[in-house]
């Protein structure tokens, strides 16, 4: 390591092109109207690409010695329990939600106080 | 400072040099402070975000009311037609433009090019400020003109506003003190501040705005796109 990072310029503009591109492919996902698992899987997917070109080449993770990069990508690996945890809770909240007040999605709507409203008080 | 951060023992790479580094009870991270600190200190804010997102989603799958069409919600009208989320991905360009800038910045930094470093400083700063106006612009659309306030909107599920203005408010504070810290730095380099010194602080401020960057692309995907 003569003096920090220092890698050629070509390596930056591929992979700016590459986040581009990326992109362009997120934004298409909903432009096209995907559904379902389709749609979910596809935003995953360009959603770790493009987090994970950035982390290894711009944040240049991949150039890191192992020492600091397992202590920075290890620790949100944790987060899976987080999501996992809150998953299970947010679907048995709903379900408890379903049994205590039934399935008319009426009774849980608020009435909204528009922005007409609110100048009329 | 330089000696001090890059010790005169060779190190070895790979596993070995993994256990080496944790076992040594003088330096773990062969990189200077300040970097293994920003580092540390965008895992930190990677938890923050991370609370924000997950609760985000322990709402949207516990709420009975149907969330808000975002695609819709999120559209601007070119020449009569709504195009969806048209506004959102010029943004995602305007950061994605950013951060390549700022990546050139860093290198032209180690190559002692100051006039460079600066400019392509200044014009990742730029494209910061702009992110964070059209930020503002929509917002203002959402409140003024959609009615969508923190306890309640005219879609659907009345949470949908308080994630909104506090995922993406919070973005944009982190944009809004991104554009000051790398004007700061920038001329700070114009100055020569860094020529003994050494210029990884542009390396150090780039880690922080591809941050930003990063968690733009997970708000994009969960919020706009899911």
């Amino acid at each position: 390591m003569s003096e920090g990072q220092t890698h050629p310029l070509s390596v930056y503009f591929w992979i700016w092109g590459l986040l581009f591109v990326l992109s362009a492919g997120s934004y298409a996902v909903d432009y096209m109207d995907f559904q379902g698992i389709v749609r979910w899987s596809l935003i995953l997917i360009f959603m770790f690409l493009k987090s994970g070109f950035i982390v290894a080449i711009f944040m240049h993770m991949v150039w890191e010695r192992m020492a600091l990069a397992l202590a920075i990508l290890v620790p949100p690996v944790l987060l899976l329990f987080l999501i996992g945890m809150m998953q299970i809770e947010g679907t048995y909240t709903e379900s408890t939600r379903v049994e205590y007040f039934g399935n008319d999605v009426a009774v849980y709507e608020v009435p909204h106080v528009t922005a007409a409203s609110e100048e009329s008080h | 400072m330089s000696s001090a951060t890059h010790s005169s023992v060779e190190l070895k790479s790979g596993v070995k040099g993994f256990v080496k580094d944790w076992e040594d009870d003088k330096q773990t991270f062969h990189v200077p402070w300040g970097k293994a600190m920003m580092w540390i200190f965008l895992l930190s804010d990677t938890f923050i975000f991370s609370c924000f997102l997950t609760g985000y989603m322990n709402v949207r799958a516990s709420t009975r009311v149907e969330w808000p069409p975002v695609s819709e919600i999120f559209s601007l009208s070119m020449g009569g037609e709504p195009i969806p989320l048209l506004l959102i991905a010029i943004m995602t360009f305007v950061l994605i433009t950013s951060s390549g800038t700022m990546a050139m910045a860093v290198n032209m930094g180690y190559r002692r090019d100051r006039a460079k470093t600066a400019a392509l400083m200044f014009a990742t700063a730029a494209f910061g400020a702009i992110f964070v106006g059209m930020q503002a612009f929509e917002w203002t659309k959402l409140i003024v003109e959609e009615g969508i306030r923190p306890w309640g909107n005219p879609f659907g599920a009345p949470q949908f506003g308080s994630f909104f203005f506090m995922i993406t408010g919070f973005h944009g504070l982190h944009v809004s003190i991104g554009v000051i810290y790398i004007a700061v730095v920038a001329l700070k380099v114009l100055r020569g501040d860094y020529e003994k010194k050494g210029y990884e602080i542009v390396e150090i401020t780039g880690l922080y705005w591809h941050f930003v960057d990063l968690v733009w692309v997970f708000i994009f995907a969960f919020f706009y796109l899911w």
